[in-house]
C-alpha cells in the first residue's frame, strides 16, 4: 500500500524514503533518537555478552539469574500478544467499532515481539546455540522450549497476517490472525508457566501468573493501541475523527475493564500471599513495606492502576486526552510491574529456612547501565519501527478512511489537551 | 495416599520385572517423611518399601546402577572448608562460582557448641527441576548413574535452570561457556575409574560419605537405612527428590 499500483518496486521504496524524510524536524529527531538508542543498546549488549562477559556487565547474579532483561522481554512479548488480541476483536471477530485499529495494531504486534526477541537475544549467553538445539535437542517439558517454538510461529503468523491485510486478502489475513490468536494465547500462558512451574520459587509457583499474563496482555494491548494511534495522528498531522476516535473510545472502555480486572487480581494476590508460606510472606513484606514498596505502591498501584483508572473514568469514553495519558501511564508502569514480578520471585535465598549466616538477608538487585541500555535498545526498535511504519504505510489511511493529504494541524486532534501529548511528537 | 498409586501386589510377585517406571515409583515411596524440623524434613527408613519388598530386594527401589548419593554427617563438620577448596581445584571452579559450599549457622543462645556447619551441593535430584526447565537438554539426568550432568556445547545460557534449582547449585561459568554444577566429580574422577569425589577426599573429618545407594553393602546405604539417627534432606517440599542425605554421628 501507499504506492500507486502500477509503479515499480523501486519507485515504491523511493516514495517511502521521501515520505520519511519529509516527516519534519521533530519526527526526524525522534526517529534519530530511537535509532541511536537501538544502536547503542545493541552495542552495549554485544559488549556485555561477548567482550567483557555478562557477569561483569549485567546486574543479574547466581542468586538472581533472571533480571531486568528478562522482565523487558516479557514486557514486549506481553504487549505483542495484547496487540494481537485487541486487533482481532474487530478484524477477526467482526466487532465494527474495533475495525479501524487492526492494521496498526498488527504491525505494532510484529514490532514489539521483535523488540522482545532483540532484548532476549542480547541477554542469552549463547543465542546461536538456541537456533541449533531448539530443533536438534528439544525438551518438551521445558516452558522455555515451548516459548521458543510458540513465539517463532507467532511472529511468522503476525507477519503473514500483516502482509495479507496489506494485500487486502481478507480470508487469508483472518486465517493467519485466528492462528495468531491461538498461538499468542498459548505463548503467553506458557510464558507465565516459565515462572509458575518453578516449584522452588513460591512467589511464582502456581496457576496465578499464566492467567494474570493474559489479563495483563489485554490491558497492554489496549494501552498500546491508544498510545500509538494518538501519536500516529500527530505524525500524520491529521485530526482524530470518527471512525478512529470511536474505535479508540471503545478500546478505552476495554482498557478500563482490564484495569479493574488487574486491580482485582492484584488485591487477591496480596491477600493470598499473606496466608502463604515463609517465602511468600517475605516477598509480600518486601513489596508492601520493603525495598519494593516504592515500585509497588507508586509505580505499579498508583501510576499503573489507580491513576489510569481514574483517567479512563474521567475520559467518559470520549475525551482522547485522558485516555492517551492513561495509556502512557499503563505502558510505563507495566515495565515496573514486570521487573518487580521477575526480581521479587528471587529475592528470598533458597537456604533461608536454614538460618545460616550466608543467607541471612534477602538478595538484592539493581540494574546496571549495560542492562538499561539493552532495555532501551528494545524501546529504540519499537519507537523507530513505529515511526517508520507510519510513514511507509502512510498512516494506514485507506483503512481508517481518514482522508488524504496533510490537512489537519495538531490543534485539530479531537478534543485532545496539549498537555496529554507530553510534548513528544508535538509538531 | 501415595501408596495407592502403586500396584504393590504385582511388583511383589515379579520383582525382577520391575520396570523403570515402577522403580521410580518405588523410589518415591522408599523414604517416608515422618517429621519436619528447622531446615529439613526427617526421613524414616523404616519405610513402606521395607514392608512391601521381600528381604534383600530393597535395592530395587533405587533406579540407577550405581545410584550415587552422598550422606553428610553434619555434626562432624569443623568448617575448615577444605572440601570447597578440593572441589574447586579438582573441577577448575573459578573464584566467582561454587559447586559446593559449607554454610555456617550461629545460635548464640545454644548451650555448649554455638556453631553448626552445613555443607551443601547439587542434590542430583531424582526429579530435577533444572532438567525439566532446560529447553535444549543441555542439562540431563544420566541414565546409568543418576548424576545430573551438563552438555556444555548445548547450553544457550538462558539460566532458567539456575532459577529452577531449589538448592542454588548452579552458576554460569564463563570459561566453559555454560552453566556449571557439581557432577559428583564424574568428569574428573568417576569416569576415570575413581571411587570418590574431591570434596570427600579432602575432608579431614569424614563428614561426606559418597557411594552407591543401590548397594546394601555400601556405607551410604547403611547410613541411610539405619534407625538410630534421624536422616533428613533439605527442601523436601519442592518435590525434587534429592540424593544428598543429612544425618549425625
Ligand atoms: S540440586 Fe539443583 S542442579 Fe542439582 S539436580 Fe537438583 S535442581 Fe538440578
Ligand atoms: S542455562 Fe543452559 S543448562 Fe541451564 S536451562 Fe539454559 S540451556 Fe539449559
Amino acid at each position: 500500500m501507499g504506492c500507486p499500483e502500477n509503479s515499480s518496486w523501486k519507485g515504491c521504496v523511493q516514495d517511502a524514503v521521501r515520505r520519511v524524510f519529509s516527516g519534519g524536524p521533530v519526527y526526524l529527531f525522534f526517529l534519530g533518537l530511537f535509532a541511536v538508542l537501538l544502536v547503542a543498546g545493541i552495542a552495549a549488549g554485544i559488549h556485555s555478552v561477548y567482550i567483557v562477559g555478562s557477569r561483569h556487565a549485567y546486574g543479574s547474579t547466581r542468586e538472581i539469574p533472571l533480571a531486568m532483561l528478562i522482565a523487558t522481554y516479557t514486557f514486549f512479548v506481553i504487549t505483542s500478544t495484547g496487540l494481537c488480541l485487541v486487533s482481532s476483536i474487530g478484524h477477526i471477530f467482526g466487532v465494527e467499532r474495533f475495525m479501524p485499529i487492526a492494521k496498526r495494531a498488527v504491525l505494532l504486534s510484529v514490532i514489539t515481539i521483535m523488540s522482545g526477541f532483540l532484548v532476549i537475544g542480547l541477554e542469552l549467553e549463547n543465542p546461536l546455540r538456541l537456533g541449533i538445539y531448539l530443533f536438534l535437542s528439544p525438551n518438551f517439558t521445558s516452558n522455555i522450549w515451548w516459548m521458543g517454538v510458540l513465539y517463532s510461529f507467532e511472529v511468522v503468523l503476525l507477519i503473514l497476517e500483516f502482509i495479507f491485510i496489506l494485500l487486502d486478502n481478507h480470508k487469508a489475513s483472518v486465517a493467519a490472525g485466528l492462528l495468531g490468536i491461538l498461538f499468542g494465547i498459548a505463548a503467553i500462558s506458557n510464558l507465565g508457566g516459565v515462572f509458575a512451574m518453578l516449584n522452588g520459587r513460591e512467589f511464582w509457583y502456581g496457576p496465578y501468573l499464566p492467567i494474570f499474563f493474559i489479563a495483563s496482555a489485554l490491558l497492554m494491548g489496549c494501552a498500546a493501541v491508544i498510545f500509538f494511534t494518538v501519536l500516529a495522528y500527530r505524525i500524520q498531522r491529521e485530526p482524530l475523527e470518527s471512525p478512529m476516535a470511536d474505535a479508540l473510545a471503545a478500546v478505552g472502555k476495554l482498557a478500563g475493564l482490564m484495569l479493574a480486572v488487574i486491580m482485582f487480581f492484584t488485591i487477591w494476590r496480596m491477600v493470598a500471599l499473606a496466608v502463604g508460606g515463609t517465602h511468600e510472606l517475605l516477598v509480600r513484606d518486601a513489596l508492601v513495606s520493603g525495598p519494593f514498596a516504592f515500585n509497588f505502591w507508586v509505580m505499579e498501584a498508583g501510576l499503573g492502576m489507580i491513576l489510569p483508572f481514574a483517567l479512563v473514568l474521567w475520559s467518559a469514553g470520549k475525551r482522547i486526552g485522558p485516555l492517551f495519558l492513561a495509556s502512557a501511564l499503563v505502558i510505563f508502569s507495566s515495565f515496573f510491574m514486570r521487573l518487580d514480578m521477575v526480581v521479587a520471585g528471587q529475592i528470598v535465598p533458597m537456604y533461608w529456612e536454614l538460618g545460616v549466616r550466608e543467607y541471612a538477608r534477602l538478595h538484592e538487585y539493581s540494574p546496571t547501565g549495560h542492562e538499561i541500555l539493552v532495555m532501551l535498545a528494545g524501546v529504540g526498535l519499537t519507537g523507530a519501527a513505529f515511526l517508520l511504519g507510519e510513514k511507509v504505510f502512510q498512516g494506514f489511511r485507506e483503512v481508517e478512511g481518514a482522508g488524504s493529504g496533510s490537512g489537519g494541524t495538531p490543534e485539530d486532534v479531537a478534543q485532545e489537551p496539549r498537555s496529554a501529548s507530553k510534548g513528544k511528537v508535538d509538531v | 495416599m501415595i501408596f495407592k498409586s502403586l500396584d504393590a501386589e504385582t511388583m511383589l510377585k515379579n520383582p525382577e520385572k520391575i520396570s523403570e517406571m515402577d522403580r521410580r515409583e518405588f523410589l518415591k515411596i522408599g523414604l517416608v517423611i515422618t517429621g519436619v524440623f528447622a531446615g529439613g524434613s526427617i526421613l524414616s527408613v523404616a519405610s513402606a518399601a521395607d514392608k512391601i519388598f521381600p528381604n534383600g530386594s530393597i535395592a530395587e527401589k533405587y533406579p540407577y546402577r550405581p545410584h550415587y548419593c552422598m550422606v553428610i554427617r553434619v555434626d562432624r563438620c569443623i568448617g575448615c572448608r577444605r572440601c570447597v577448596e578440593g572441589c574447586a581445584a579438582a573441577n577448575a571452579v573459578p573464584s566467582y562460582g561454587w559447586r559446593t559450599l559449607v554454610l555456617e549457622k550461629v545460635v548464640l543462645q545454644a548451650v555448649g557448641q554455638k556453631r553448626e556447619f552445613i555443607p551443601v551441593l547439587c542434590n542430583q535430584c531424582n526429579n530435577p527441576p533444572c532438567v525439566r526447565a532446560c529447553p535444549v537438554t543441555a542439562t540431563y539426568k544420566d541414565k546409568k548413574t543418576g548424576i545430573v550432568m551438563m552438555d556444555n556445547q548445548k547450553c544457550i545460557g538462558c539460566k532458567i535452570c539456575m532459577a529452577a534449582c531449589p538448592y542454588e547449585a548452579r552458576y554460569y561459568n564463563e570459561e566453559r561457556g555454560a552453566v556449571d554444577k557439581c557432577d559428583f566429580c564424574f568428569e574428573t574422577s568417576l569416569s576415570r575409574g575413581g571411587k570418590s569425589t574431591a570434596c570427600q577426599a579432602a575432608c579431614p573429618a569424614d563428614v561426606r560419605v559418597f557411594g552407591d545407594l543401590s548397594d546394601p553393602q555400601s556405607r551410604v546405604y547403611r547410613l541411610v537405612h539405619q534407625l538410630q539417627q534421624p536422616v533428613w534432606v533439605l527442601k523436601k517440599d519442592t518435590d525434587a527428590k534429592p540424593n544428598i542425605f543429612y544425618t549425625k554421628g
